[in-house]
């Protein structure tokens, strides 16, 4: 077996053990670190961007350009260069092969590559801030034929940076993912069958099918519009007139370029929710000391929602100009996508009932997940039903939306997940009192941001607006209230730095956490090293006996039995967990 | 405790701001009741969801909290809940979907006897056009488009000399009856949003996209554009007047044809000032620049002439020919103080320039009258 091998990438200097490094756990630490710095970015670019919404005027630097520049900047950075690398790169390099048991990713070099290859489309991407004409503001859709026209922000460099550093960062994350998926399918542990992972690598391993198949559509797209843009060809582009300039280009299709980029886009939402959909699965049911309600349907669930979710593509186009008559289809099949959703969601809540719950900062953050999550997952529902939507396209009630559900909601679990497993990873507790805080500031503040936009968005406010002046249907009350929305999301942006502050600092000085803090079962917090070292498991692989989930089991002896705990020993008396219980209550 | 008392405190504030909050929908103007319906249902379904599952998470942070001795439940699967909350949530989505897809295929079947009005879009503005006597538009493509014909009707084409040309961002529509709106737009994507409509479409280059309703009040509307086209998004704007038959019918005899648009700018134009406008909107001064005295993106040319300009340095300049000349053909040399140093450098023949100078000198007092006002919520 591959699994048994012992590594053969040994660091052996400095450079080969924190730069050039195959080790999946420092690999998964570069994606982190480099991705929340990218992350700051983000956030300081929609503190701007509010800034703007919340005074308009008030602050001459940002003059209509920059504005559209902050807007598209911050909303790719957000999804691609944050969310799709921490959770794929960051969450799944470190978790996988620790939760399935094996030593290492089983293409170690070319998880190294991946990273860097992923850092070098960061600094094209940051690159494209410091190149006459500054960043593309074309919106991070980047819809031709405004994305490479005059009249358009960064259209000189910024859009080709933008291009560039997307297909690099494709090239980062393929290789990544096929990485993934195959330490999960060829390296996991002797008993870890597949209905036996937790449900984080089930969500990662989905998340990571979909992202190979997904971002391909986005390559070509980048590709083809690259050739628009540098070689005046017409895959994207038919002809215009652009500020009184008749162009060569002719008989191309800005159509082709919006289902090329949402049946990327739309599978993208599911990149960053599913391994979401997983961690919290986890979280929850550590932290509430019970086993994960209806593992089986979760596991389906997330199946079923990864396959939905390549076919729903063209409900963010129901007022594209596409035929109409697609309009029923793309309805249809985005409300089936609600049920596996609608499941989790139920799942999540039968966990907590009759559970014990230990209010746990990573608990915290899973809990505001479940109650962030249904309410962006309820104006889904809004927004997927083609009639409704049509009122409601392209207004506030959009924003405010996919904040709530592929914004605020994955990067609760993102922070819970960090509160989680920061022990194992540094050996010592996050500060409990920093990392409250944090929660409750994050939590009420992005309700308080995003709430109240559905509405704006009902009156028919439209996004992305440099400013609302002489606009007679639109009371000035809003213009309060977007000031207020203002005020709330720069204080939410200083709050993370009290985080960044309690990751550095408990780095140094916080409490020794030991092996296992959450006295949780499943593999990762079973390792013989905190943190763990190269190779993970010392001499020999653990062996799986049970699944991932065993808490509060009847006749154990404590309330959750390690996945690798032989029978024998876990249990008064012995037997398997699954004939001792057979789904009894006490 | 504190988090149940929050997620409590945010269901009850969530729904008094339902009641209490002044946002909410513009008062409907057209037929489309069918969708404020769907949206009502969609708000009490989700709603229910909403409020039901948070109390539910207060009600267990507050039975299920950890207490000393406290062991949690076994029940890894209850097969028999998990069919249930199958079935009922299967059903709530059919029940949202059901209506939703009735309305959107009322949607898609535009009445025969809709009224045709083309809308045209351009960075940043908006042009409407009418079919003439025989019912037809013109075939038009945009090798056509030019200062003299920005709709870019083909002039062979015999069904496009009738067809009644509006140059300028203000619709009239009859009141009650079905309109049919075909969407085209010149250069990028737009999207022709009246709120109180809701009805909408994205406006695609290269095709024609349409979408139909019927306005039922008299009012005057904005026309906002709802799909972002660039730096100037935000100012692309619009009006429709919904009014009697009458005042329709004598409004559109007051627009030009096409055939009397091209007559007239055949006669060599009668100075150097139309040329000017003519020369602003081909080259895309008006995107930035309006003449209603409106801040745009640059400064508005209504008054403009003559007055004296506070620089970003803190210094003065008089307005003249001269300033105008050295602005245009350097424009970043200076700049305008509350103004970004955006304006490209268009090249431009020396009789150009003249044209536009003269065109920016005629807005100097006259010019249009700014744009009526019209009360919130209309």
């Amino acid at each position: 077996m591959y699994a048994n091998l012992s590594p053969l990438h040994e660091p052996r200097s400095f450079l080969t053990k924190y730069v050039w490094c195959q080790d999946h756990k420092v690999i998964a630490i570069q994606y982190s670190l480099t991705a929340i710095a990218v992350g700051v970015i983000g956030v300081v670019l929609s503190n701007l961007m509010r800034l703007q919404l919340g005074f308009p005027g008030r602050f001459a630097f940002i003059d209509a350009n920059h504005y559209y520049q902050f807007v598209t900047m911050h909303g790719m950075i957000m999804v691609i260069y944050l969310l799709t690398a921490l959770f794929l790169g960051g969450f799944g390099n470190y978790l996988i092969p620790l939760m399935i048991g094996a030593r290492d990713m089983v293409f170690p070099y070319l998880n190294m590559m991946s990273y860097w290859v992923y850092q070098l489309a960061v600094w094209v991407l940051i690159a494209s801030f410091f190149v006459p004409g500054g960043p593309t503001g074309a919106g991070w859709t980047l819809y031709p034929p405004q994305a490479i026209l005059p009249g358009t922000p960064g259209v000189e460099w910024g859009i080709v940076l933008m291009l560039v550093s997307l297909a690099i960062f494709i090239v980062a994350t393929t290789m990544g993912g096929l990485n993934y998926v195959t330490t999960v399918l060829q390296a996991r542990t002797e008993g870890m069958t597949l209905m036996r992972m937790p449900l984080t690598v089930w969500g990662i391993f989905v998340a990571t099918i979909l992202a190979l198949l997904a971002f391909p559509a986005l390559l070509v797209s980048a590709i083809m519009m690259l050739l628009d843009r540098l070689l005046q060809t017409s895959f994207f582009m038919p002809s215009v007139v652009s500020m009184g300039a008749q162009l060569q280009h002719n008989g191309g299709s800005p159509l082709l370029f919006q289902h090329l980029f949402w049946f990327f886009g739309h599978p993208e939402v599911y990149i960053v929710a599913l391994p979401a959909f997983g961690i919290v699965s986890d979280l929850i049911s550590v932290h509430a000391r019970k086993s994960i309600f209806g593992y089986r349907n979760m596991v389906w669930a997330i199946v079923a929602i990864g396959g939905l979710s390549l076919v729903v593509w063209a409900h963010h186009m129901y007022v594209a100009g596409m035929n109409p008559y697609f309009g029923f289809f793309f309805a249809t099949t985005t409300l089936i996508i609600a049920v596996p959703t609608a499941i989790k969601v139920y799942n999540w809540l039968l966990t907590l009932w009759r559970g014990d719950l230990h209010l746990t900062v990573p608990m915290l953050f899973a809990i505001g997940f479940i109650s962030t999550f249904v309410i962006g997952g309820l104006t889904g529902l809004f927004l997927g039903n083609v009639s409704v939507d049509i009122p409601l396209s392209n207004t506030y009630f959009v924003v405010a939306h996919f904040h709530m559900v592929m914004g605020v909601s994955p990067i609760l679990v993102v922070f819970g997940g960090l509160y989680h497993w920061y022990p194992k990873i540094t050996g010592r507790m996050l500060n409990d009192g920093l990392g409250k805080f944090h929660f409750w500031v994050t939590f009420v503040g992005t309700y308080a941001i995003y709430f109240p936009m559905h509405y704006l968005g009902v009156l028919g406010m439209p996004r992305r607006y440099y400013a609302y002046d002489n606009y007679q249907f639109i009371p000035a009350s809003a213009q309060t209230l977007n000031a207020a929305i203002t005020v709330v999301a720069i204080l939410v942006g200083l709050a993370q730095l009290v985080f960044l502050f309690n990751l550095a600092w408990s780095l140094f000085k916080g409490r020794r956490a030991g092996a296992n803090p959450w006295r949780a079962a499943s593999l990762e917090w079973q390792t013989p090293d905190t943190p763990p070292v190269h190779g993970n498991w010392g001499a020999t692989l653990p062996i799986v006996y049970r699944g991932a989930y065993a808490y509060s089991v009847p006749g154990a002896a404590q309330d959750f039995v390690p996945q690798n705990a032989p029978p024998d020993a876990a249990f008064d008396e012995p037997g398997d967990i699954r004939q001792s219980v057979k789904g009894t209550q006490t | 405790m504190a988090l149940a008392i929050a997620l409590f405190l945010i269901t009850v504030v969530a729904v008094l701001f339902q009641f209490l909050s002044p946002w909410w929908l513009t008062p409907l103007a057209s037929n489309w009741r069918q969708m404020d319906d769907t949206l009502t249902i969609t708000l009490v379904v989700t709603g229910i969801f909403f409020v039901g599952i948070n109390l539910f998470l207060v009600y267990v942070l507050l039975r299920y909290r950890h207490r000393k001795g406290r062991r949690a439940a076994y029940e890894p699967v209850n097969r028999k809940l998990e069919r249930w909350l199958l079935l009922g949530t299967t059903l709530a989505i059919v029940l949202l979907l059901a209506p939703g897809l009735f309305v959107y295929a009322e949607y898609l079947k535009t009445p025969r006897d809709a009224l045709v009005v083309e809308v045209l879009g351009q960075q940043w503005q908006w042009r409407y056009r009418f079919p003439g006597q025989d019912h037809k538009l013109g075939q038009t493509d945009t090798r056509f488009i030019t200062s003299d014909n920005p709709f870019g009707i083909d002039p062979a084409d015999p069904n496009g000399q009738g067809n009644i040309l509006i140059d300028n961002n203000e619709l009239h529509l009859p009141i009650n009856r079905p309109v049919k709106m075909l969407l085209r737009s010149r250069d990028v994507l737009h999207d022709f949003f009246v709120p109180p409509f809701r009805a909408r479409m994205n406006m695609v280059p290269g095709m024609v996209t349409t979408f139909w309703f019927t306005p039922t009040k008299a009012g005057r509307y904005e026309v906002v554009c709802a799909q972002l086209c660039g730096i100037g998004h935000s100012n692309m704007r619009g009006y429709v007047v919904v009014e009697d038959d009458a005042s329709f019918a004598s409004w559109l005899k007051t627009q030009p044809t096409f055939a009397q648009t091209m007559a007239k700018n055949g006669a060599g134009g009668d100075a150097l000032a139309t040329q000017g406008k003519l020369l602003a909107q081909a080259k895309g001064c008006i995107a930035c620049h309006t003449v209603d005295g409106n801040a745009g993106v640059g400064p508005t040319w209504k008054g403009l002439y003559g007055k004296t300009e506070t620089m970003a340095d803190g210094s003065t300049a008089l307005v003249d020919e001269a300033y105008l000349k050295a602005f245009i053909r350097n424009p970043t040399a200076r700049v305008v103080k509350g103004y970004a140093p955006i304006m490209p450098k268009i090249d431009l023949t020396d009789q150009e320039v003249a044209e536009l100078i003269a065109y920016i000198k005629a807005n100097a007092s006259a010019g249009q009258p700014g744009t009526a006002t019209q009360k919130p919520g209309v």
